[in-house]
C-alpha cells in the first residue's frame, strides 16, 4: 500500500498545481477554522441573538453582558425584536381584534335574537307559562273597514290642498241603475249624455235612452241580427240625433224624437268602437285601425279616411273648437289630427304622434278651460294619465294612477277632472288640475268602470262598469254662492248691452 | 292587627290593588280596541272614567269574553302569580301579528311587612287611590296618542289576550297554553308605567316595522 501512497505523492509533486495537503495549514484556513469555532461559543451566540437586527452604534458594549446596559440608553426604547415572537403575537393580535369586533358588531342583534329565541322557546321565563282563554274574542263583523283609514289616507294630500277643497263630494252614488248585458269590453264606448238630458246606453244589441229629468226609459233600437251588437254611441251636439256604430262596421244615425233610423253609413271593414262629432262631420274609429269622416249632410258621406293606426281605434275625440281630432289606439299610439289637413286629403300624416303610452289609449278628453290641452289615459300596462299641449306637441305632465285608466272627463265647473279605473279598486278619482292632487276617490263599482258621461249641466257624472250597473255621482256640484253671483253677472251685462 | 287597620285608611291592600289593576286592564284593552279600530266604532259606548271619556265596547259577546278574562286576571293578581298580560292584534286572514301590547306586572313590595317582624324594609309612602288613578289615566292617554305613530291596521283584525303566569300554577278551566306570538323585527315603544305600591305595571307596544 505504501508504494501506492508514495506514487500518488510523487504524482502530486509532479503536477504542482494540486492542493497542498502536507505541511502547516495556510493562514486563511486557520483563520476560517478559528472563526467557525468562535461562533459556537455560548457568549458570542447570546450577544448575536440580542443584537442581530438592531442597528447598534455601539457594538463594543454588546460584547459585554447584555444584562448591564448603560444608563443613557434608557431614554430610548429599543425593542428587543428577537425576543418578540412576531408571527405569534401578530396572529394573536389579529384574531383578538376580530373577536372583539365581532362581539361589538353583532352583540345587540345577537342578544336580541337570543332573547327572541329564548322567549319563543319559553326559556326566558323559566317560571312563566303563557296562557290564553280558550274561547276567543268574537271577530269584528265582516266587511268592517278600519275607520282610521281616513286619518292615514288624508296624509297623502297636502294640508293646503285639503283646505282649498272645502267642497263636499258625496261618497255614495246618487242613483244606481241596472245595465244588464253591458258588454265588458275596454275598446267600446257605450255611454253618452246629450244636451237634452238623455242618456244613451248600448246594452248588447239594444240601445236605451234614459231621460235623466223624468226617469223614463225608452228602447231606441235593436240590431237586426242577434250576433250584432252596438259598439259605440255618440250624440250630436244639438242632441236630436244619435250616432251608433255596430259590430258589422255600420254607422247609423237615429232621430230620437221620431225614434227612426235616418241613415246607415257603411264603409268600415270591422266593428266601430268609437265615434265623435265635429258639427256635421261624424268621425268613426274601427277595429281595422281606420278612422272615417262622414259628412252626414251629403249622399256621399265618406269624405276622408285616416289610416295610421295599425290596431283597433278605441278613443276618438274632437277638440271643442273643432280644430283637432285626437285618436287613441290599441297600438299604444295617440295621434293628433289637424282638421284643415284632413280636408285636403293629405290624410296619412297626423299633426303629432305620441308614443309615450305603454298600453292602449282609450281615455281621451279635451280641457274645456285651457285651449289645446288634452288629457289621455293608458290601459293596464301603462296606468298613466298624461297631459299634452297639442299646440306645441309637448307632454305637460303625467301621473301614475296605479290602475288601468278607462275614461277621463274634465269638469266644466272646476279645474278638476275625473278618471275611471279598473283593478284593484274600480274607483272614480277626482283630480285637481294642474297639481294632480287627488280630491277624492269614489268607490262602489265591483268591476272596472268602463265608461263615463257628464250631464249637460256638468254637475253629475254617470259611470258604467262591467258589474252591469250605472252609477250617478254628483261629484261636481256647483257652488251655491257662485250660482247666485252668476245670474247677476249676466243680467248686468245685458243691461250694459241695452244701454249701448 | 291594629297597625294594619290603621294603615288601611291610606295604603292599598293587595285585593284593592288587584281590583284597580284589573279595572285598568279593562279600560286599557277597550281603549286599544276602539282607538286602533279593531272593532267598528259604532259598537262602543261612552263611559266616564279617570276624568276621561273612554269608549267601552257595547257588543254582548265581546263584553262576555272580556269580563271572563278580566275575572281570571283579577284572581291571578290576588294570588300574585301574574307576570304579564299581552294583547295581540293579528290579521284575521293571515294570522299575522300586527301589534303586541305588553303589560308587565311586577310586585312592588310583599305588602305585608309585619310578617318578617324586623321592619328593616320601609314600605314606600302610601298613595291615594286618586293618585294611582291619575297615573293610570296618563297611561291610557298615551295609548290614545299612540294612534299617531302606529301604522294603519289594514284589513280585518282580531285580538287575543295572553297571560304570563307562574309555572307552578294549575291551568284554569277554559284556558290553554299558547305561543308568545312575538313580532319578528318589530319596533318597540315604551309607554309610561304606573304603580299601586303593590303592583307596578309597565306598558309597551311593539308593532311591525315598515322596512
Amino acid at each position: 500500500m505504501s508504494q501506492f501512497s508514495f506514487q500518488t505523492e510523487v504524482n502530486d509533486l509532479l503536477r504542482l498545481d494540486a492542493p497542498i495537503n502536507k505541511g502547516p495549514t495556510p493562514r486563511w484556513k486557520r483563520k476560517a477554522a478559528e472563526r467557525r469555532s468562535s461562533t459556537s461559543t455560548p457568549l458570542r451566540n447570546s450577544s448575536r441573538l440580542n443584537s442581530s437586527k438592531t442597528p447598534s452604534r455601539t457594538p463594543k458594549s454588546l460584547k459585554r453582558t447584555p444584562g448591564k446596559p448603560k444608563t443613557p440608553s434608557e431614554d430610548r426604547f429599543i425593542p428587543n425584536r428577537s425576543a418578540m415572537n412576531f408571527e405569534a403575537s401578530y396572529h394573536k393580535m389579529i384574531t383578538a381584534g376580530a373577536e372583539n369586533e365581532e362581539n361589538e358588531c353583532t352583540s345587540p342583534s345577537k342578544v336580541e335574537y337570543k332573547k327572541n329565541m329564548a322567549e319563543k322557546l319559553g326559556g326566558n321565563e323559566p317560571n312563566a307559562r303563557i296562557l290564553a282563554f280558550k274561547n276567543k274574542a268574537p271577530t269584528p263583523r265582516e266587511g268592517h273597514l278600519n275607520d282610521l283609514r281616513v286619518l292615514y289616507s288624508q296624509n297623502k294630500t297636502t294640508s293646503t290642498s285639503t283646505k282649498k277643497n272645502a267642497r263636499h263630494i258625496p261618497q255614495v252614488p246618487e242613483r244606481i241603475l241596472d245595465a244588464p248585458d253591458l258588454i265588458d269590453d275596454y275598446y267600446l264606448n257605450l255611454l253618452d249624455w246629450s244636451c237634452n238630458n238623455h242618456l244613451a246606453v248600448a246594452l248588447g244589441g239594444f240601445v236605451y235612452l234614459w231621460n235623466a229629468a223624468s226617469g223614463d226609459i225608452v228602447q231606441l233600437c235593436q240590431t237586426t241580427t242577434p250576433s250584432c251588437y252596438v259598439g259605440a254611441v255618440s250624440w250630436i251636439k244639438e242632441g236630436n240625433f244619435l250616432a251608433l256604430g255596430d259590430s258589422d262596421g255600420v254607422v247609423q244615425l237615429w232621430d230620437v224624437e221620431a225614434q227612426k233610423r235616418v241613415r246607415s253609413m257603411t264603409g268600415h271593414e270591422a266593428r266601430v268602437g268609437c265615434l265623435s262629432w265635429n258639427s256635421y262631420v261624424l268621425s268613426s274609429g274601427s277595429r281595422s285601425g281606420a278612422i272615417h269622416h262622414h259628412d252626414v249632410r251629403v249622399a256621399n258621406h265618406h269624405v276622408a279616411t285616416l289610416a295610421r293606426h295599425t290596431q283597433e281605434v278605441c278613443g276618438l275625440k274632437w277638440s271643442p273648437d273643432g280644430k283637432y281630432l285626437a285618436s287613441g289606439g290599441n297600438d299604444n299610439l295617440l295621434l293628433i289630427w289637424d282638421a284643415s289637413v284632413n280636408t285636403l286629403n293629405n290624410t296619412n300624416t297626423p299633426l303629432f304622434t305620441f308614443n309615450q303610452h305603454q298600453a292602449a289609449v282609450k281615455a281621451l278628453d279635451w280641457c274645456p278651460f285651457q285651449r289645446n290641452v288634452l288629457a289621455s289615459g293608458g290601459g293596464t300596462a301603462d296606468r298613466h294619465i298624461r297631459f299634452w299641449n297639442v299646440g306645441s306637441g309637448n307632454c305637460l305632465s303625467s301621473v301614475d294612477t296605479h290602475s288601468q285608466v278607462c275614461c277621463i272627463l274634465w269638469s266644466k265647473e272646476y279645474k278638476e277632472l275625473v278618471s275611471s279605473h279598473g283593478y284593484a279598486q274600480n274607483q272614480l278619482t277626482v283630480w285637481k288640475y294642474p297639481s294632480m292632487v287627488k280630491v277624492t276617490e269614489l268607490t262602489g263599482h265591483s268591476c272596472r268602470v268602463l265608461h263615463m258621461a257628464m250631464s249637460p249641466d256638468g254637475q253629475t257624472v254617470v259611470s258604467a262598469a262591467a258589474d252591469e250597473t250605472l252609477r250617478i255621482w254628483k261629484c261636481f256640484a256647483s257652488d251655491p254662492v257662485k250660482k247666485k253671483s252668476k245670474p247677476n253677472l249676466t243680467s248686468s251685462s245685458l243691461i250694459r248691452l241695452g244701454i249701448r | 292587627m291594629a297597625a294594619s287597620t290603621k294603615q288601611e285608611s291610606k295604603a292599598i291592600t293587595l285585593k284593592g290593588s288587584a281590583e284597580l289593576v284589573t279595572e285598568f286592564f279593562g279600560y286599557g284593552i277597550n281603549n286599544i280596541l276602539y282607538q286602533r279600530g279593531v272593532y267598528p266604532s259604532d259598537s262602543f259606548k261612552r263611559e266616564q272614567f279617570y276624568d276621561l271619556t273612554l269608549f267601552v265596547c257595547d257588543n254582548k259577546e265581546l263584553q262576555d269574553y272580556l269580563s271572563k278574562v278580566l275575572q281570571q286576571i283579577k284572581d291571578w293578581l290576588e294570588e300574585n302569580t301574574l307576570q304579564r298580560i299581552v294583547m295581540v292584534i293579528s290579521e284575521v286572514d293571515t294570522d299575522e301579528v300586527k301589534e303586541r301590547w305588553q303589560f308587565d306586572i311586577q310586585k312592588e313590595t310583599t305588602g305585608k311587612t309585619e310578617d318578617n317582624k324586623g321592619e328593616t324594609s320601609k314600605p314606600p309612602p302610601p298613595k291615594s287611590k286618586k293618585d294611582i288613578q291619575r297615573e293610570m289615566r296618563d297611561v291610557i292617554r298615551q295609548i290614545t296618542a299612540s294612534v299617531t305613530f302606529l301604522p294603519l291596521l289594514d284589513g280585518q283584525c282580531a285580538f287575543d289576550l295572553l297571560a304570563y303566569t307562574s309555572r307552578d300554577q294549575d291551568i284554569p278551566e277554559c284556558w290553554e297554553e299558547s305561543q308568545a306570538r312575538i313580532i319578528a323585527n318589530s319596533q318597540e315603544v315604551r309607554l309610561r308605567s304606573f304603580s299601586t305600591t303593590v303592583h307596578k305595571v309597565d306598558t309597551m307596544v311593539s308593532y311591525k316595522g315598515d322596512d
